[in-house]
């Protein structure tokens, strides 16, 4: 049995805290590296790490992690090897992992052999952001047989009928995509949008986690409070980008991924 | 291929196609996410309102009519039919629009409709930038902000497109991902909208995207095949044997195929075959594709084993697309329609076979549905009607075919 999304949230609240939730490209800068910083972030607290598998065409990235992605195909990485990355990285890891990738790499393999072969390697979760529920049901009939968990998104537009319905079939976690835009892009945090996504946490059964555009401490500590949990993708990615060697990719992740996570501390 | 094929209509029963959920059989859906779920239901809407409210429909027959230029001919071409051998080549004349391609009949829909919905600044992706162009008239005419992404790759090889839309007061975006054209322009155009979602309407040109999309873009071009039809029921007093016409993603094809679905009529798409199916360097979706969702639709799609697109290929910008549209991907499935491929080389020879035969230049995408008559023609009977959609003009496509056209000597 793979680690329960629902009670890493809980126990993150239990200590007062949101839950950190970490991104990274799977097979990227390399296949070894990936997982030593999925380890490291592990390390450092993080409850539930996010591994993206690279799609050529990821349309709900932005230029970091799209150019992450290209990278990582560049250098050989499948739905097979980052999910053998993740299996590794179970084996050792407290948090719990989820991946994160588009449809058609989960097509090529089968909703579900691809199900099997996740949950095999360790996977809690599965979020797919171009599988809304009306196109998921064979996906959710594979994730139900291997005990996985299907994490789907709700944006600001999402109107509350429709989100009650992606509650109704989602499990795991609500990932809150935190404004209208890609990966990366500028977040403004006004209290406008705090306040919508307060709205949605009262109204969702499953803890809610906010991601994109979150980068700095800073605003990892505002969301804190009106979210279960905070994800942070492209910020981290960056570090890899800029890094001259593996282990300086490491370290600066290491770095900044303590610093998000100390800032997660509600009380 | 046979005439024979012509007398068993297949266009799968009393049920409309696409279904509620935008499906045409196991193709199409909603595959995005979540940010333009309600974008989408919102152009659903208000396309359904439209075609219900009769000032919609007169304001853009008014314009399809005066300011585009319909209905576009439909020529009868005598010298080109005289040299193939076989049955009677009609052309209709989509290049004779104003802007020069079909894609200006989806451009005028979709630009009222963005009116209607009250947004302030339109998108759209280009490849060979005829669907660029028209968008930027368009935005022009209607005084709105219009942005482009093109690849730079077309860009290059279309600078004469690029010049045009700037002139019209549209920003070209370049795109340098991936295989810097029209996928990558794609992808890049749903971004943008998914980040301005809220005053932007995004003008797909083709029959590809998200549910409605392929269902509105048809819509909107299926005025070529409805004029053709008519016309040629006027003037000859009977349907053509056969439709014949080029597919990238696949709108002008589905604006001539729709009308004629429930009638004995052979419906063949030709596909590009680039440097030849087996090169890999092709966009020949449906002949060498497999079934997967690109551009939030399911569709024949252009992959490798493990589901990442694979570029695509050809000559001709505007077929240079790695996948076919959910509606053609579901005719290719039930036999309704069939798919060939011309490569550039056959291409080429077409485009100038056209200019000389006829005094007509057509566009590199149209020269490969033309290309295909060579095998077409002589399978039908001397007084049966083939009806091919020259769905652009072929300016844009003189230097680079007298460029290609030198280096083979």
């Amino acid at each position: 049995m793979n680690p329960d999304l629902r009670e890493k949230f809980a126990a993150a609240a239990q200590q007062g805290r949101a839950a950190f939730v970490p991104y990274v490209t799977g097979g990227f800068p390399d296949a070894d590296t990936c997982l030593e910083l999925i380890l490291a972030l592990d390390e450092l607290g993080s409850e539930v790490i996010e591994v993206g598998i690279p799609f050529s065409d990821p349309l709900a990235d932005g230029p970091t992690i799209q150019l992450s992605s290209q990278k990582a195909l560049e250098a050989g990485a499948t739905p097979a090897k980052v999910l053998d990355t993740m299996a590794r990285a179970a084996a050792k890891t407290k948090a719990a992992l989820v991946t994160m990738t588009y449809v058609n790499p989960v097509l090529a393999m089968g909703y579900e052999e691809f199900a099997r072969r996740a949950s095999g390697s360790g996977v809690s979760g599965v979020i797919i952001p171009d599988l809304p529920p009306e196109e998921a049901g064979q996906w959710l009939q594979a994730c139900q047989t291997h005990g996985l968990d299907p994490v789907f998104m709700a944006a600001p537009g999402t109107p509350m009928e429709r989100l009650d319905r992606i509650l109704a079939v989602g499990g795991g976690f609500l990932y809150y995509v935190s404004m209208d835009g890609v990966t990366g892009a500028d977040l403004e945090l006004g209290p406008e949008r705090l306040a919508a996504m307060q709205r949605v946490r009262a109204r969702s059964s499953l803890p809610v986690a906010v991601g994109f555009g979150v980068a700095t401490p800073a605003q990892a500590a505002a969301l804190a409070p009106v979210a279960d949990g905070v994800v942070v993708g492209s910020a981290l990615v960056r570090q890899v980008h800029q890094a001259k060697t593996p282990q300086e990719a490491v370290e600066a992740v290491r770095g900044l991924a303590g610093e998000l996570r100390q800032a997660l501390l509600v009380r | 291929m046979s005439a024979s094929q012509a007398s068993l209509p297949k266009s799968g029963g009393a049920k409309p196609l696409p279904d509620e959920l935008g499906h045409f059989g196991p193709y199409g859906g909603r595959f995005v996410p979540e940010n333009l779920m309600p974008a989408l239901e919102e152009l659903h809407a208000a396309y359904l309102t439209a075609q219900e409210d009769p000032a919609f429909g007169e304001e853009l027959d008014d314009l399809l009519a005066n300011y585009a230029g319909r209905p576009t001919p439909l020529y009868e071409a005598k010298n080109l039919t005289r040299a193939l051998g076989g049955g009677r080549i009609f052309l209709k004349r989509e290049d004779l629009t104003h802007t020069g391609a079909h894609k200006i009949n989806n451009a005028l829909g979709q630009v009222l409709l963005a009116r209607r919905m009250g947004k302030k600044r339109i998108i759209a992706e280009t490849g060979a930038g005829q669907h660029g162009v028209a968008t930027a008239t368009v935005a022009a005419l209607m005084g709105m902000k219009c942005m482009v992404y093109m690849g730079t790759l077309d860009m290059e090889r279309q600078a004469l497109n690029v010049t045009r839309m700037q002139m019209l007061g549209a920003t070209v975006e370049p795109v340098t991902s991936g295989s810097c054209s029209l996928k990558d322009a794609t992808t890049q155009a749903i971004r943008d909208w998914v980040t301005n979602v809220g005053d932007t309407h995004y003008i797909i040109g083709s029959v590809v995207g998200p549910h409605p999309y392929p269902m509105l873009v048809r819509g909107f071009q299926s005025v070529i095949g409805k004029e053709a039809r008519a016309q040629l029921l006027e003037r000859e007093g009977k349907l053509p044997k056969a439709a014949v016409a080029c597919v990238g993603a696949g709108s002008n094809a589905i604006g001539l195929f729709h009308p004629l679905l429930d009638d004995p009529v052979d419906l063949i798409g030709v596909e590009a075959a680039g440097h030849g199916l087996d090169s890999g360097e092709h966009s020949a979706s449906l002949t060498a594709g497999r079934p997967g969702v690109l551009h939030g639709s399911s569709l024949y799609l252009l992959q490798d084993p493990n589901g990442q697109i694979i570029e695509a290929y050809s000559m001709a910008a505007g077929l240079d697309y790695p996948g076919v549209g959910p509606e053609h991907s579901h005719l290719k499935d039930i036999e309704r329609a069939t798919y060939a491929t011309v490569d550039d080389k056959a291409a080429v020879k077409a485009f100038g076979d056209l200019a000389r035969y006829e005094g007509i230049i057509p566009a590199l995408e149209s020269a490969h549905a033309l290309a295909h008559l060579k095998d077409l023609a002589p399978r039908y009977a001397k007084d049966d009607i083939i009806l091919v959609c020259l769905s652009g003009r072929g300016d844009k496509d003189v230097s680079q075919v007298a460029a290609y056209l030198e280096k083979q000597r």
